[in-house]
């Protein structure tokens, strides 16, 4: 086959595998910023994931479905908020009892839904390919015409959900960076009684980014169950939130690396398989499979290595994990 | 103060409260199941003067939710078909799902609580229950055991195999003659022998109509990543295979080829749906009840032995699911000539020789075919696999 062609085949399954990690990503460094380590990741995926299918599978419609997710796991994160924020339990302790909890929740829930498959309008909506360029016209054209088909066939031919999905990373950014209430966010992050000083609601803008960062984590849920596999099955979710906690620490809290990072994640799930097509490589140790899925979480040591040895390096919010108790000052 | 302290307790029972569903799913179950011992109990102790006749009380455990689409669903069915056909009235079936078979101490505690339930025998349905389904049949002599996939016997625990290898061959006849670009792509799951044995005979029966084909396998290492098994199933059809089979139990395999305009052979369980008819062909099939409904008489009249069963097609444990209107009649006739043959000689049908493995290398001489020890040990592949390591 052409390179280039391969190249964008797997650039493209790269988008796709990136997608639920964007949302967990985007979704735990908005809940990060703001102080609260949640450690639910994968429960909050798994209650998107099930309550969306639940809501696709009865109501074939793709609006319902990611609200009911969204709804699903928003429920999740106001548990996680209230115990941590209100009554600041240990973070961690409680992340990981969300895991458990979402978990459980959704196997319940999704039981009788178990390997049933998405109505016909949901895998229209999933395989639809909006913004897919007609490139007859161009495709002799010398240099234009390969570049705008690497393009297309890399980019280009993927659902409304992925792009949103990418677009929330940059909305993000902007949000984060670019105004005051993303000001206010960091300073909650970094050093609560500041900007409890400073006349910042700090509970408020907690309970706002915990739930928020909640509810993007389940939509990665609703991203997978929903639109790119359109099955419901127990734990379809296969471990991803774990990636999304390291995948966090790996993009220093930055949406924007945050799309990058995830799409280095994404192609690293598969490019075991496309390298295994190529005569010779894969032969190579450094190309198993077994090592390409350990590079996420050495690379995510290596980075935090890195980070800490450089002083100046950003090395997450200061106030990461800690309760804000107002009388503690 | 104090309604603080309330709403604490209240939600953090609620977090505890999902423990229990998700983490211990299958001690839910257990409840359930013991709720329902009494009432049975209940109900024998009115009964038993009217109808002497006891039922047999029939343990199982399996690895994951019955209606799982894949493994355990086809245990599942074959337990709800073989106690249709022995009487619903004989028997007393308990299941328990959800039993981690990396997690020895689950086991056993799903076990015993069959055993303390009264269960006569009981069915340990994933290959990891063995040692300890060993160690529990050791200490409950007087309960039969069975284990499915493994090795390991004993005069009260018997085990029990099927040779899905037969329907994969017949399987891979129906991909050699449905592909056009002569490459068939094939998502494995773990390196063992099973899934070398499974890619071999499809390949077999690939290359028996059609050598100029080959199966291109793609591992995923998981046995369950739907997501990752449907890039893995999209990978091959970017390389060019316009039939796909699959190993693992998800239809996400089926999906890609739905989407991408390709067809699929599925595996377990008859996949057929609504949302890849485009796609799929047929599967290899168990149909577990054939074997129960022998093992739950075999109870019923007390002639149960221990032993080692490892069954075929014609024993009808196995079989190749219905294949859907996308199979030409002429290929249908093929397969469906080939069945008698297959019934009657089996894995020795599948694996005979001449074969090749896909470094040239001679395996099996004509003549002879490959012994059961070194269809077990399997490690190698036939002529026409193309794989990476």
């Amino acid at each position: 086959m052409d390179i280039s062609l391969m190249i964008a085949l797997f650039v493209a399954s790269a988008v796709r595998m990136a997608v639920p990690l964007l949302l967990g990503t985007l979704g735990e460094s908005l809940t990060e910023r703001a102080g609260n380590l949640n450690l639910g990741v994968e429960g909050l995926m798994m209650m998107g994931a099930a309550t969306g299918f639940i809501a696709a599978y009865h109501t074939d419609n793709i609006a319902l479905a990611i609200l009911v997710g969204m709804l699903g796991s928003g429920f999740g994160a106001l548990l996680y908020a209230i115990l941590t924020i209100t009554f600041r339990t240990k973070q961690d302790v409680t992340g990981l009892a969300l895991t458990i909890f979402g978990t459980g929740f959704a196997n319940t829930l999704g039981k009788s839904l178990a390997n049933q498959n998405t109505p016909p309008a949901i895998r229209e909506f999933a395989q639809a390919t909006p913004l897919h360029l007609p490139l007859e016209p161009v495709a002799s054209l010398p240099v234009l015409g390969p570049v705008l088909a690497f393009i297309d066939t890399a980019f280009l031919q993927h659902n409304w959900f992925v792009y949103l999905t990418f677009a929330a990373a940059v909305v993000g950014w902007i949000y984060l960076f670019r105004t005051r209430e993303g000001l206010h966010l960091r300073m909650v992050g970094e050093n609560p009684a500041a900007a409890d000083a400073s006349g910042i609601r700090v509970i408020a803008a907690k309970y706002v980014h915990v739930v928020i960062g909640g509810i993007l984590c389940g939509l990665g849920g609703v991203y997978i169950s929903v639109v790119n596999v359109g099955t419901y099955l127990e734990n379809i979710v296969a471990g991803r939130g774990w990636i999304v906690v390291a995948l966090v620490i790996f993009i220093r809290w930055d949406p924007l690396k945050a799309i990058a990072g995830s799409l280095l994640f994404g192609a690293l799930e598969i490019v075991g398989f496309r390298i295994q097509h190529i005569e010779g490589l894969s032969s190579i140790p450094v190309f198993s499979q077994y090592a390409i899925d350990m590079y996420p979480y050495l690379m995510t040591i290596i980075v935090l290595v890195i980070t800490y040895a450089r002083k100046k390096a950003y090395q997450g919010p200061a106030a990461l994990g800690v309760p804000y108790f107002r009388e503690d000052r | 103060m104090r309604i603080r302290k309330i709403l604490t307790l209240a939600l953090a029972m609620m977090l505890v409260l999902g423990l229990v569903a998700g983490c211990a799913q299958s001690s839910a179950t257990t409840t359930a199941a013991a709720g329902e011992t009494t009432t049975a109990a209940a109900a024998e102790t009115t009964t038993a003067a009217a109808a002497p006749a006891e039922k047999i009380k029939v343990g199982v455990i399996y690895i994951s939710p019955k209606n799982d689409g894949g493994w355990s669903q086809a245990h599942a069915d074959g337990f709800a078909a073989a106690v249709a056909a022995v009487g619903a009235d004989k028997i007393d079936l308990k299941e328990i799902e959800n039993v981690n078979d990396a997690d020895a101490q689950q086991t056993e505690t799903a076990l015993n609580q069959l055993v303390a339930d009264g269960c006569q025998i009981v069915f340990a349905t994933s290959f990891g229950y063995m040692e300890t389904t060993a160690k529990v049949a050791s200490e409950n002599p007087d309960v039969k055991f069975e284990h499915c996939s493994g090795y390991m016997s004993a005069d009260n625990f018997a085990n029990y195999f099927a040779q899905i290898e037969q329907p994969r061959f017949l399987a891979g006849i129906v991909a050699g003659r449905m592909t056009k670009s002569n490459t068939i792509g094939y998502v494995a799951a773990m390196q063992i022998p099973e899934v070398y044995r499974g890619i071999n005979a499809f390949t077999l029966g690939v290359r028996s109509v059609n050598p100029d084909a080959v199966v291109k396998v793609t591992w995923t290492n998981t046995w369950f990543n739907p997501q990752l098994e449907k890039e893995a199933a999209i990978s091959l059809i970017d390389s060019g295979a316009d039939v796909l089979a699959q190993h693992q139990d998800s239809t996400a395999v089926q999906q890609a080829a739905q989407e991408k305009g390709v067809f699929g052979i599925g595996y377990d369980n008859p996949m057929y749906s609504e949302a890849i008819k485009d796609a799929y062909l047929t599967a290899p099939v168990f149909k577990w009840g054939a074997y129960y409904e022998q093992r739950l008489a075999a109870m019923l009249d007390s002639s149960w032995t221990t032993g080692a069963y490892w069954g075929g097609m014609n024993d009808g444990v196995v079989a190749l699911d219905t294949m859907t209107a996308l199979v030409p009649a002429d290929v249908q006739t093929e397969v469906n000539a080939l069945v008698d043959t297959m019934k009657a000689k089996g894995n020795d049908f599948v694996f005979a020789g001449p074969i090749n493995d896909n470094t040239g290398a001679e395996r099996v001489a004509a003549g002879s075919s490959l012994s059961a020890d070194d269809q077990f040990a399997m490690d190698w592949f036939v002529e026409g696999v193309v794989e990476a390591k």
